[in-house]
C-alpha cells in the first residue's frame, strides 16, 4: 500500500500538537472561581503582637543515625488547645523536642495578649534525657474534677499530668499506669466503651525497643514504602475511672503496626459508638470500627489497597450531609511522586465505603502535614487549611533525587538507616507555602492562601483551630518544625451568622469529647464532633462552631452525647456561644 | 516497552525474537506484562484506578486502529497497542485523578510509530518516549513509578523469573545483561569517586521502575540495532548516559526534574534512536514504507 501523504501530514501534525497539548495542560494556571476572588474572610498573622512566641527545636538523636536525623527528628511540632484555667478563653500548649529546650503553656489573658506560665504550672520540661522528646499533647478531663489534665507524648514515655487548680500540675504518670516507653507521634482522648471516662489511644512510630539516643541497631527504619507493618504498635489504655488505666489494646484489637502518625474518633458508621480512623505513614489508612465497646473491627471500606503516607486526620461535614467526612494528607513532589491527599467522603450507610474525591488543589498540596476543616468565612461550608513543607534546608540541594533511588528498592536496602544516602544539608519538599483551601459551597474548593494572607514558607506540622478571641471566627495556629509558630487571627465575612457550643458531660466525660452536635436550618445539616485530638499531633478547641452564612436562625441543634443521650434545642439564639450541661437522664 | 511485534507499518523483522518453540514471542510479552499488571494490582493496587488503565488501553487501541487505516490502509494488529497501554498505566503516576496524562501518554507512543520513522521503521520504543515526553513536558501533572510494588523479595523474585525467562526465550537476555553490568560497573565507579557507598546506587535495580525497563523497554527488539554486538553496546550505552545523568545529579546540577526522577527513562529515551537511525544507516538499503 502506497503511503498517503496527506493523512501522514496531518497525523504528523497531530502528534506534535499533542506534545504541546501536555506542554498548555501542565502549565495553565487552576481557572480561580470568581467566589475565589472574594472568600470572605482575610488572616492576620498576629504571633509577636499576642506574645506568642515559640520556637521549636528539633530532637538530636544518635550519631549512627546521623545520615537521616534530618528526615528522622523531622517530626514534634505541636500545638493543642484548652481552656486550662476556665476562664472562657482558651489556651495553647505548645511541644519542644530537643532535650531541655521547654514547652509552653501560652495563657490566654483574654485582651488579645498570651503569657507563657509553662515553667510555673510545672508542664514545661517535657523533654529530657531521661524520659525522651516531646512529640505532641493532648487535653482532657481524665477524672472528670472539672479541669483539663494534659497527656504528653513523646518519642520516649508518656507523660499524664494532672491539673491540680490554681493553674499547678502534677505528674501522676507512674500512678495512672501510663509509665511507658512508645516512640509516640499522636494520642487522642476517646469514650470507646462510652463509661464516662475518656480513654486513651496512643499511636507508635518507631518500635518500642529503639531509643534514638542509644540505638542498638540502625535497623530501625519501616520495611515497605507502601504496606509496612514493621512499626510500634498502638495502645489502647482503658480508663478504669479510678485515676488509673489499663491497657486493653490485644482485647479490643487496636494494636495497629503501621507506622501511625495520626488517629481521629468519631462515630462513622453512626451506630453511636466512637470508631477509630488511622492515617499511617508508608500504608494504607485504617478504619477501627468500635463494636459497641466490646472491640474493633477493621473495616473494608476502600481504605486497604490506597497506600500512600498519611499524615494526618481531619475530621469535617464538607457537603452538609451530617455526616464526618475525613480528609488525610500525603505526599505530592512535582515530577517525583502524587500520592496525592484523600478527601474521603463518608458513605458508609448506603455503600459500606468512603470515596475519594480530591482532585487538583486539595490532592496535590506539596508535602502536606496537618490539617483541619473549619469554616473560616461563616459561609456555612467547611473551608481546609493544610500546612506543608517536610525539611527546609539548603535551597540548591534536593534529597528527592537520593529518595528516589531507594524508595522503589528492596526493604533490606532501606530498612537499614545505615543505607540511606546521607542529608547533608539537603532540602526535602522545603520551603512549601501552607493552603487555604475554600469550599466553594460545595461546588468545588480553589486555594485562597495568598489572598486571605497566608504566605509563610514554614515547615508546617501541627495545625489547630480555635476561637482564640471569642469573636466568631476561628483562628489557625501552626506549630512550625524547627521554626516560629505561627498564628492566624481569622476575620470573617461580618455579614455572615454562625453559632457556637461549648459542652459539659454529667454522665458523659465531663470534657465531652466525642459528642456530635448536629445544627439544622434551611435544609442544611452541618455536623460537628468535640475534638479528643486530631489533625496532627494536635487538638482544636473542644467548643464546635459553625457558621451559618446567611441564615437567620437554626431550627434545631441535636446533641449526641457519648453516653448515648440525646438533647435537643430549638432556635438557639446565633451569633454566640451557648454553654451545655449534659441533661440527666 | 517491549513490542517485539509491533504491527508497525513497513517495517524490517526484528533482528532478535524470533519464533521460539513455534511460538511467537509477542506473545510471551504480553504475557509477561500482564503477569505484572495481575499480580501488582492484586497485591498492591498498582494502578491507582481502573479508569487509568482502561483510558489508557482504550486511547492506544483507538490510535492504533484508526492511525493503520488511516496511513496504511489495514487494521494492524492490536498486541503493541495492548503492551504500550498497559505499560503507560504502570508506569504513569499523574496527580490526583487525572486522566489526559494516559490520553496524551497513548496518543504520544502510538503516534510516534507512525511519526517519528526512518526508512520504514521507527526510531523510539513507543513507551519509553511517552513517558519522557510526559515527564518533560507535564512536570506538574506527571510523575512516575518509582515505588508500589511494596518492596518484598516475593514480587522481586516473580518479575525476575518470568522476566528472564522469557527474555531468554525471546533472545533478548544478552541486553539485559549488558545493561546490568554495565549499571553495575559505572555506579562503583561513581561511587569510588565520589566516595560514597555502593548499596544506595544498586537499590534502584530492585525497584518496579526499572525491572520494567530492563525486561520490557531497553529489549525491544523493534528499536534497537541489528546485530547482537551491537544491542550489547547500546546497552552499555544507555547505561554510561544514565551515569552521566547520575552524576549530574550528585552535583547537584539544574537538570529537568525528568532526568532525576527517571534517569534510565530518559537515557534510552536520548541513545535509543541514534543508534538505532545510526544502524539503519550503515549498509542497509532504505525499505519503502507499505
Amino acid at each position: 500500500m502506497e503511503p498517503r501523504p496527506l493523512g501522514q501530514t496531518i497525523v504528523t501534525v497531530a502528534f506534535f500538537a499533542t506534545i504541546g497539548l501536555a506542554v498548555l495542560l501542565d502549565r495553565r494556571p487552576d481557572p480561580a472561581p470568581t467566589d475565589a476572588e472574594h472568600p470572605g474572610f482575610a488572616f492576620t498573622e498576629v504571633s509577636e503582637a499576642t506574645g506568642i512566641r515559640f520556637t521549636h527545636r528539633a530532637a538530636r538523636f544518635d550519631p549512627k543515625l546521623a545520615n537521616v536525623e534530618p528526615h528522622v527528628a523531622a517530626v514534634g511540632a505541636a500545638v493543642s488547645v484548652s481552656d486550662v484555667d476556665g476562664d472562657g478563653w482558651v489556651d495553647l500548649y505548645f511541644s519542644n523536642s530537643r532535650l531541655g529546650e521547654a514547652n509552653a503553656l501560652f495563657l490566654n489573658r483574654g485582651d488579645g495578649h498570651f503569657e507563657d506560665v509553662a515553667a510555673a504550672a510545672g508542664v514545661a520540661l517535657a523533654s529530657t534525657p531521661e524520659r525522651g522528646a516531646s512529640m505532641g499533647s493532648v487535653w482532657g478531663d481524665y477524672d472528670n474534677d472539672g479541669r483539663e489534665d494534659l497527656l504528653v507524648y513523646r518519642y520516649g514515655y508518656l507523660e499524664l499530668y494532672r491539673n491540680a487548680g490554681g493553674l499547678r500540675f502534677e505528674r501522676v504518670t507512674a500512678s495512672a499506669g501510663l509509665d511507658r516507653w512508645i516512640n509516640s507521634n499522636g494520642a487522642i482522648w476517646v469514650d470507646y466503651d462510652r463509661d464516662g471516662f475518656l480513654d486513651l489511644y496512643v499511636t507508635a512510630y518507631f518500635r518500642p525497643e529503639v531509643n534514638l539516643w542509644a540505638v542498638q541497631s540502625t535497623r530501625i527504619m519501616h520495611d515497605s514504602f507502601e504496606f509496612s507493618s514493621n512499626g510500634g504498635a498502638n495502645v489502647l489504655f482503658r480508663n478504669r475511672g479510678d485515676g488509673t488505666f489499663e491497657d486493653v489494646t490485644a482485647r479490643m484489637g487496636v494494636g495497629s503496626t503501621r507506622w501511625t502518625l495520626a488517629a481521629a474518633a468519631a462515630d462513622f458508621d453512626g451506630n453511636g459508638w466512637p470508631d477509630l480512623y488511622l492515617a499511617n505513614d508508608y500504608g494504607p489508612e485504617e478504619l477501627f470500627l468500635n463494636q459497641q465497646g466490646r472491640g474493633f473491627v477493621l473495616a473494608r471500606a476502600g481504605l486497604e489497597s490506597s497506600s500512600k503516607s498519611g499524615m494526618a486526620v481531619a475530621l469535617g461535614d464538607i457537603y452538609n450531609r451530617g455526616r464526618l467526612d475525613v480528609f488525610v494528607t500525603n505526599i505530592s513532589e512535582k515530577g517525583y511522586l502524587f500520592q496525592n491527599n484523600n478527601l474521603r467522603l463518608n458513605l458508609l450507610d448506603e455503600a459500606g465505603r468512603f470515596e475519594n474525591l480530591a482532585e487538583g488543589v486539595v490532592a496535590d498540596a506539596g508535602w502536606a502535614w496537618g490539617s483541619q476543616f473549619g469554616d473560616f468565612n461563616n459561609d456555612g461550608f467547611v473551608d481546609l487549611f493544610v500546612a506543608n513543607g517536610f525539611i527546609s534546608a539548603d535551597r540548591d540541594r534536593s534529597y528527592w533525587y537520593d529518595m528516589s533511588k531507594i524508595a522503589g528498592a528492596n526493604r533490606h536496602i532501606f530498612e537499614d538507616a545505615a543505607n540511606w544516602p546521607p542529608f547533608g544539608n539537603a532540602s526535602l519538599s522545603g520551603y512549601e507555602r501552607s493552603r487555604v483551601l475554600l469550599n466553594r459551597r460545595g461546588q468545588g474548593w480553589a486555594d485562597v492562601a495568598e489572598r486571605v494572607g497566608v504566605r509563610d514558607l514554614y515547615d508546617g506540622r501541627a495545625v489547630a483551630l480555635a476561637d482564640l478571641f471569642n469573636d466568631g471566627s476561628l483562628a489557625v495556629i501552626v506549630a512550625n518544625q524547627n521554626q516560629p509558630a505561627t498564628v492566624y487571627r481569622g476575620a470573617a465575612d461580618p455579614a455572615n451568622h454562625w453559632i457556637a457550643f461549648a459542652l459539659e458531660g454529667t454522665a458523659s466525660n465531663r470534657s465531652a469529647i466525642g459528642a456530635e452536635v448536629i445544627a439544622s436550618y434551611g435544609g442544611a445539616r452541618q455536623r460537628r464532633v468535640v475534638d479528643g485530638g486530631m489533625g496532627f499531633a494536635s487538638q482544636n478547641d473542644r467548643r464546635v462552631h459553625f457558621g451559618l452564612g446567611q441564615a437567620g436562625w437554626v431550627e434545631r441543634v441535636e446533641v449526641r452525647w457519648p453516653s448515648g443521650r440525646i438533647q435537643t434545642l430549638a432556635f438557639p439564639r446565633i451569633d454566640r456561644l451557648h454553654r451545655l450541661i449534659e441533661p440527666g437522664s | 516497552m517491549a513490542e517485539t511485534a509491533l504491527s508497525a507499518p513497513g517495517a524490517a523483522p526484528p533482528a532478535p525474537g524470533p519464533r521460539a518453540g513455534g511460538l511467537d514471542p509477542r506473545y510471551l510479552i504480553a504475557f509477561l506484562i500482564t503477569v505484572v499488571l495481575v499480580v501488582g494490582q492484586w497485591r498492591y493496587a498498582i494502578l491507582g484506578g481502573y479508569e487509568r488503565l482502561a483510558t489508557a488501553l482504550l486511547t492506544c487501541v483507538t490510535a492504533e486502529l484508526v492511525l493503520s487505516k488511516l496511513l496504511r490502509g489495514r487494521i494492524a494488529n492490536l498486541q503493541s497497542a495492548y503492551i504500550s497501554g498497559v505499560s503507560l498505566s504502570l508506569l504513569t503516576k499523574p496527580q490526583g485523578r487525572l486522566l489526559w496524562p494516559f490520553v496524551l501518554g497513548g496518543l504520544l507512543a502510538i503516534g510516534s510509530k507512525y511519526v517519528l520513522r526512518h526508512r520504514g521503521q521507527h526510531l523510539w520504543n513507543p513507551t519509553n518516549l511517552a513517558i519522557s515526553l510526559l515527564l518533560l513536558t507535564a512536570p506538574n501533572h506527571v510523575s512516575i513509578l518509582s515505588h508500589q510494588w511494596g518492596n518484598d523479595l516475593a514480587t522481586n523474585t516473580v518479575i525476575w523469573v518470568f522476566g528472564l525467562a522469557i527474555a531468554a526465550r525471546v533472545r533478548v537476555l544478552h541486553v539485559t545483561a549488558a545493561y546490568l553490568a554495565a549499571f553495575f560497573a559505572f555506579a562503583a565507579l561513581r561511587t569510588a569517586l565520589l566516595g560514597q557507598p555502593l548499596l544506595p546506587e544498586l537499590a534502584p535495580l530492585t525497584g518496579p521502575m526499572y525491572q520494567l525497563f530492563i525486561f520490557f523497554m531497553i529489549t525491544d527488539p523493534r528499536t534497537t540495532v541489528a546485530s547482537k554486538r551491537g544491542r550489547i553496546g547500546v546497552a552499555v550505552l544507555v547505561a554510561l548516559v544514565e551515569a552521566l545523568i547520575r552524576v549530574a545529579a550528585d552535583n547537584h546540577l539544574p537538570l529537568p526534574t525528568a532526568f532525576l526522577a527517571a534517569p534510565p527513562i530518559l537515557a534510552l529515551a536520548i541513545v535509543g534512536p541514534i543508534a538505532k537511525w545510526l544502524d539503519l544507516h550503515r549498509g542497509v538499503p532504505a525499505r519503502p514504507a507499505r
